[in-house]
């Protein structure tokens, strides 16, 4: 067997693996040819291998943006006018942390927390896919979160809130119960054992009295204490509907925000929209794709359709890609996969140029192998400098003066990906199947 | 062919070019979108046969302040105005249901401005970086200057003609410039150069088969690579036409501005970076006589 046989087998096997893993999980089979009648969907079974200790488990399901999918994108700023110039970066950084537990807790899948500084402003981004109601979101990141318990001075219409040393530092967890008497959601909190301790004397203090629980300056509820609650744990009864005491006793959980923030950007992408531009886009692609496989047959023949071959395999291969690593997809993401699309492309009509060329000086093999060996200069120097442009605005160490997410990123990850994934089919697959399959006319040396 | 008899030529349609576009970005300006001016989007789609006219009058019967009502699709309408709160969206998207029977609200964007001149000076960072980046590499590559700074030139002078189209675009059919364009225009900086890139090398490899004078060599490249360059292109441009043509109207724009750049990509390989490396070619071979003398 010879050695180009071999490389062809390997690819094949790399092609299969990519084309397993580019599949999507369900196929729904629909077909209705006279007699035959098929109607069933085949489900793709996820990787999920054990060997011995070695456990593997995957599902391989393509992770579509903001934009593709719908979801939300939220910019807050953060007011660090009060906090000094040394402390502002824990601050910001121990806000992003506090945000990111909570969207986590509210159960996002693939959310994307990342501070922002640029000319003195500080940011958090916040993007949500698949989240098509925003309000809510915000109103659970965007609380301080702030828990006080104050004490009651005056009497009647003439009082002062005294707040007390007790607040939602001292909680060890909040979680929603259901009132007994009432039957109304309700948060249950437990102190930490110092918080315990407070609580008792606090209440011991204010028998007959009422005592405030304050969420940010806003009063929750004001119950009466009966007697000294020792035991270190209380409940906050309110109006409140289930999911606003979900999200308080997430808030709580997750801790307090060090600096105010407000939203500055909110975009909201309907799922409709998004599936309706992208379903269109899809058939748009298919359609380019056709007419540039059709293209480079008219053009170049048999070279042609060894071409396209490869550009199938470069298709599978990079899909497959975007599921293992994996790429959330975005519309400036598929033209960064087009963009690589013309350049693979452009790899083999540069060979197959440069193969009309070299074929009338010399023998047919040499010359398919002397075109490689001539196209790989300006492929790779080509390639290369794109590269560069592309390691630039992926800004793999998230330098602050560059873009740090969105989609000029998500453009510059699919376009490295195309490049190199278009180079091992333009040079090695293209080559090897070449090498395999194009024999020479009768008549051509 | 002698391609370099006509350098004059190729310059003078590359400088008509450039002042179109400063008339067009002087005068015009490019139409930013709401990813730079800020601002709130409402996309609804009203069943039924209504227009534009329609949904404008009943909201500036309810008082609103528009900025301007697009159609989208076939019955999607497009809501422009200054920043919107939730309460403000909430009620023009009430008064539209009072009117109509079926309003479904799609999409609902606040931007504000501050984002983008953040975007804008980041991406230039980028460009300027990349551009230096490419600069030396290709001047590495080919052992010359000469060779980084045509590529580069021709980048900008692509990069420079969108920019100026896009401000005729703007003014006479309203195209904006959004998100999308800069990721165009950082499309067609990466293509210009690929495509310069291809050029240069056969004028490279030319050269180490024993060359001769440089007008000679490039007009041997440009004959023996055009075939590539043009078919090269028309790959890409099939795939733009069609998501022009089939894709759907959030994308239409942008195909435009890549089909644009992608010819300009393909135009200026051979006619602005090769030309201005003849020239600096011949620049220098001046000076170093001059410096004999």
């Amino acid at each position: 067997m010879s050695s180009a046989v071999k490389k062809l087998i390997a690819i094949g096997l790399i092609t299969l693996f990519s084309f397993y893993i580019a599949l999507p999980a369900v196929i729904p089979v629909n077909l209705n040819y006279g007699p035959v009648k098929i109607d069933k969907t085949i489900e793709r079974p996820n990787l999920n291998v054990n060997w011995g200790k070695i456990s593997l488990n995957k599902s391989f399901d393509l992770i579509l943006g903001l934009d593709l999918a719908g979801g939300s994108h939220l910019v807050f700023e953060a007011d660090l006018s009060g906090v000094s110039d040394e402390k502002k970066e824990a601050a910001i950084t121990g806000a992003r942390n506090i945000i990111e537990r909570r969207v986590n807790l509210f159960g996002v899948a693939e959310p994307n927390v990342q501070t922002s500084s640029f000319e003195g402003k500080d940011r958090i981004i916040v993007e949500l896919p698949g989240i098509t109601d925003p309000d809510e979101a915000i109103s659970l990141i965007g609380k301080t979160a702030q828990l006080v318990f104050a004490e009651v001075e005056g009497e009647e219409e003439d009082f002062n809130l005294i707040p007390s040393e007790l607040t939602g530092a001292n909680l060890k967890t909040a979680s929603v119960v259901f009132d007994q008497t009432t039957g109304k959601p309700a948060i249950s909190l437990e102190f930490t054992t110092e918080g315990g301790e407070m609580f008792e004397e606090l209440t011991e203090r204010n028998i007959g009295k009422n005592l405030p629980i304050l969420l940010d300056g806003i009063v929750l509820s004001a119950p009466v204490v009966q007697e000294t609650i020792s035991g270190g744990s209380a409940q906050i009864t309110g109006n409140f509907t289930v999911d606003e005491a979900k999200n308080l006793s997430i808030q709580l959980n997750a801790g307090v925000l060090p600096v105010p923030i407000k939203v500055v950007e909110q975009r909201t992408v309907g799922a409709t929209l998004g599936r309706d531009s992208v379903e269109k886009s899809i058939r748009a692609g298919l359609v380019g794709v056709v007419m540039v496989l059709l293209f480079m047959i008219l053009s170049y023949g048999k070279l042609g359709l060894v071409a396209d071959i490869g550009l199938i395999i470069f298709g599978i291969i990079t899909l497959a890609l975007y599921k293992l690593i994996p790429v959330v997809l975005t519309l400036p993401g598929i033209a960064g996969f087009l963009l690589a699309v013309g350049m693979a492309v452009d790899s083999n009509i540069l060979i197959f140029e440069r193969f009309k060329e070299e074929k009338k000086k010399r023998p047919y093999a040499d010359a398919l192998e002397v075109s490689f060996g001539r196209a790989w200069d300006s492929i790779r120097d080509a390639n290369i400098a794109t590269l560069i442009t592309v390691f630039i605005l992926t800004n793999p160490f998230d330098w602050d003066f560059l873009h740090t997410s969105g989609p000029v990123r998500g453009f510059a990850i699919t376009l490295a990906l195309g490049i190199v994934v278009g180079l091992f089919t333009g040079i090695v697959v293209t080559r090897n199947l070449l090498r395999v399959f194009i024999k020479p006319k009768k008549g051509e040396k | 062919m002698n391609w370099m008899k006509y350098k004059l030529l190729y310059f003078a349609i590359s400088l008509t070019m450039i002042v179109i576009s400063i008339y067009g970005l002087s005068t015009w300006g490019l139409k930013l979108g709401v990813d730079f001016t800020g601002g709130s989007v409402l996309e609804v789609k009203i069943s039924g046969d209504v227009s534009t006219e329609d949904v404008k009058k009943v909201l500036n019967e309810s008082e609103f302040d528009l900025t301007s009502v697009l159609i989208s699709g076939d019955d999607g309408f497009i809501v422009k105005t200054p920043p919107l709160d939730a309460g403000e969206k909430n009620k023009i998207v009430e008064a539209l249901n009072q009117s109509y029977d079926e309003v479904v609200e799609l999409r609902y964007e606040i931007v504000g401005p501050a984002i983008g001149p953040e975007l804008v000076k980041k991406t230039i960072y980028a460009i300027a970086i990349a551009a230096g980046a490419i600069l030396l590499w290709i001047a590495y590559q080919f052992k010359s200057i000469k060779y980084g700074a045509s590529a580069i030139l021709a980048m900008f002078h692509d990069s420079f003609i969108l920019l100026g189209s896009f401000a005729l675009l703007g003014h006479f059919y309203g195209a904006e410039v959004d998100f999308l364009f800069v990721t165009a225009l950082l499309t067609t900086l990466s293509f210009s150069v690929h495509d310069t890139i291809v050029v240069f090398d056969r004028i490279r490899e030319i050269n180490k088969r024993g060359g001769g004078d440089l007008v000679d060599v490039t007009n041997r490249a440009l004959t023996e690579t055009m075939v590539r360059s043009l078919n090269n292109s028309f790959t890409i441009i099939f795939m733009l036409v069609a998501l022009l043509l089939l894709g759907g109207s959030t994308i239409k724009w942008f195909a435009v501005a890549l089909l644009i750049g992608t010819i300009l990509g393909t135009y200026s390989s051979p006619f602005v970076a090769t030309p201005l490396l003849v020239t600096f070619d011949n620049m220098g071979k001046k000076i170093r006589e001059r410096m004999k003398k």
